[in-house]
């Protein structure tokens, strides 16, 4: 291999060791579907692009909402609205002769920061059911106001002259283009709404979700953080509509109505909420289904329903969080001390081209002092526990029934049983951080990544022998 | 005695007709430890949720550091330097422990209407979190997603997350609340260890606990304050023998 490709290919794997799971699955997610231009020939042209533009609106829409739903703890039944503001605000503008870059998404950003800043500053006052209930009502109110916009087509919706000229050229006009435009938009939101998470604004935020009245009493007054999340959803919604309305060249009423509401909710169920890639992936699948569906019956809807039942009914978290039990489930199996130290000789075993003789000694001497740990381990464990059972049948047969003191003495020898059993885990333990801090002098990120699990696996053994200790020390 | 840090002034709370706190006057010393006890439904928690701001007193007022406070929202006292522990555990279970008290630095701690660095690699945040984490001995679970702490160790958590906040006061309402022998010997150990360096008031229904760490103590009785003194002239008080130990004691 050429060493610069090595160094590109090893700078890759570092950087996706790095990230964490959410953020690998976006990448791939986003990854896959920026490839669609290329197979776009295969599968009918420039149609899939189209579809493929509105799934990546309707992310870029999901997402801002899972800002409510997911960080927030606030369920917006009126989220469409700022779908139609967006899309309103930029067309009312094109209408205008103002159809560039530089007035159109302004124009719709800022209308519907201010309508969500405006209803917003009433809304989040309320929680539960009544926040659904306010921001259904305002939303419905954004609605039928849309329908009395006469002199911008009222009922009938609105065309627009064209797509919106960008540096004076009609570069949106290419379906690539836009549709490169979409992914773009709606990968930049969900980098944007994952910092925010995971920002102090953001810890705040999903703290209000744990326990609103520990977050008063460290000194945060809730109300400015649910209206800056909501104003910051509401503009982000609006940059969606502001596609949407790019995508048709058009816009309606229908854009705002309550429905397309409960879709986005819908989407941001089925994919996910509480993950990222979540809402993206929930509008992937949204639209496949809505085109795959409506090319059988126009009653899809129908089928749709009991699909969306099903997910909620045996995927806790939607797509995502299947895929997360999958994964755990994958990943989990009950870690004991032996498929450690199985673990840790396969990889020592595993000798590959290019990596050094002392790392793979290494490795191979990790595996070796792990299986000696094993071979130290396990017949203290096997006697003890032997003798406990033969102490236990013993007490049996002689009281029939067990008494206190029998009872507490087994206890008192299970305790020192598992606390043998935790200091073992324990030079384990640092025997393996020192191979993962080796493995990382040499960087080889797989490793490392190998290396980590295998430490967190025992510290998960050591916690639930800790735990274990706890309980026997409790009775 | 230095000057008082919290003062309560005639404070009236009722629920309908049930008088709950009534005329409660109360002065708590800067550094002393001062524990409130009385008869299950004597009004404790609702006198520090008064004192805490989660409550709004009917009359009277309050007076903490100098200043009224009686309207103050409880957000507005905490950055004043009020801080409390609830008897039913109020921690966030999905964050980890670090996290929680973290959270409880970042409140005192600069702006938080910072969008973009993640918070979890501020040391800032954690350096200060894991001290008042160690300071309760949760120094080794600070990754622990705060749900899967012991309830003995949620009780802690409460502690490192009032510790975190530097509080000028720190009211402490049952921290022993349904712990066990142990671990109730452990806790007094850390809040003796906090004594001095922290004005605290404590509500606490084990007498073990408070004539340990107590300075001074209140016996409350139906609303009202019927005693208060060392805690050897509280247990010598008949007054208080009789409402309160049990008539036979």
């Amino acid at each position: 291999m050429p060493p610069r490709l090595r160094a590109v290919l090893d700078a890759v794997a570092r950087g996706l060791c790095a990230l964490t799971f959410d953020q690998r699955m976006a990448a791939g997610l986003f990854a896959a579907i920026a490839l669609l231009p290329l197979l776009a020939p295969l599968l009918g042209g420039g149609y899939v692009l189209h579809i493929g533009g509105r799934a990546m609106i309707l992310a870029l829409a999901a997402i801002s909402l899972e800002l409510l739903i997911g960080v927030g703890g606030m369920v917006s039944f009126g989220h469409a609205a700022f779908l139609g503001i967006g899309a309103y605000g930029a067309g009312i503008a094109a209408s205008h002769g103002l159809g560039t870059l530089a007035v159109a998404l302004p124009a719709a950003l800022a209308a519907s920061a201010v309508f969500a800043l405006l209803t917003g500053a009433i809304a989040v006052r309320t929680r539960g059911v009544y926040f659904i209930m306010i921001t259904l009502a305002f939303g419905q109110m954004g609605f039928f106001v849309a329908t009395s916009l006469a002199p911008y087509g009222g009922d009938d919706g609105l065309g627009w002259p064209g797509r919106t000229l960008m540096l004076g050229t009609h570069a949106l006009k290419n379906e690539t283009v836009f549709f490169y435009a979409t992914v773009g938009a709606a990968a930049a939101a969900y980098v944007l709404t994952s910092r925010l998470a995971a920002s102090r604004f953001g810890r705040v935020l999903r703290g209000l979700t744990g326990s609103e009245t520990r977050l008063q009493a460290i000194g945060f007054a809730p109300y400015p953080f649910r209206l800056a999340a909501y104003v910051i959803a509401g503009t982000m919604c609006g940059a969606a509509g502001f596609l949407l309305g790019n995508h048709a060249e058009f816009v309606s009423p229908a854009y705002m109505h309550w429905q397309r509401s409960g879709e986005l909710i819908v989407i941001v169920l089925l994919g996910g909420t509480g993950t990222m890639y979540g809402p993206v992936l929930g509008a992937v699948v949204y639209v496949l289904l809505e085109e795959v569906l409506s090319g059988f019956t126009e009653h899809w809807k129908a089928i749709l329903g009991p699909i969306l039942v099903l997910v909620v009914l045996f995927a806790k978290g939607g797509m995502a969080g299947g895929i997360e039990q999958a994964v755990a489930a994958w990943r989990r199996r009950r870690p004991g001390p032996r498929e450690l130290v199985e673990a840790l000789a396969t990889l020592a075993r595993r000798r590959a081209a290019g990596r050094s003789a002392a790392a793979v000694a290494r490795w191979e001497q990790a595996g070796e002092a792990a299986r000696r740990q094993r071979d130290l381990v396990w017949p203290i464990v096997k006697r003890a526990l032997g003798r406990a059972r033969v102490r236990v049948a013993a007490w049996r047969g002689d009281l029939g029934v067990m008494t206190e003191e029998g009872l507490a003495r087994l206890f008192q020898q299970r305790r020192s049983l598992t606390l043998a059993l935790g200091r073992q885990l324990d030079g384990l333990l640092s025997l393996l951080k020192g191979t993962v801090a080796e493995a990382q002098a040499r960087w080889h990120p797989w490793k490392m990544a190998f290396g980590r699990r295998l430490v967190s696996l025992v510290l998960l053994a050591e916690r639930n022998i800790a735990d274990a200790a706890q309980r026997w020390k409790r009775r | 005695m230095s000057r008082p840090l919290l003062i309560l002034e005639r404070l009236q709370k009722a629920y309908g007709a049930l008088r709950v706190t009534d005329g409660v006057d109360l002065a708590v010393a800067a550094g002393e430890t001062h524990a409130v006890i009385g008869p299950n439904g004597a009004g404790k928690t609702t006198l520090i949720n008064q004192v805490s701001g989660a409550a709004l007193p009917d009359a009277g007022r309050i007076l903490f550091d100098g200043r009224d406070i009686t309207s103050l929202p409880m957000p507005a006292r905490a950055a004043l330097g009020l801080a409390r522990s609830f008897q039913i555990t109020q921690i966030l279970p999905r964050f980890s422990a670090l996290e929680n008290v973290a959270l409880a630095v970042q409140a005192r701690c600069g702006s938080s209407f910072r969008f973009w660095r993640p918070a979890a690699g501020e040391s800032a945040l954690n350096a200060p979190a894991m001290q008042a984490l160690a300071t309760v001995g949760l120094g080794r679970r600070a990754q622990m997603p705060a749900g899967a702490l012991s309830h003995g160790e949620k009780r802690r958590l409460e502690l490192a997350i009032a510790l975190a906040q530097a509080p000028k006061l720190l009211l402490l309402d049952e921290p022993m609340a349904g712990v066990g022998a142990e671990e109730t010997r452990g806790l007094i150990e850390t809040l003796k260890g906090l004594k001095r360096r922290h004005t605290l008031v404590l509500v606490e229904h084990d007498m073990q606990a408070v004539f340990a760490l107590a300075d001074r103590i209140s016996v409350l009785v139906e609303g009202r304050i019927i005693a208060t003194g060392s805690p050897g002239a509280v247990r010598a008080n008949p007054e208080v023998r009789a409402a309160y130990l049990g008539k036979a004691a």
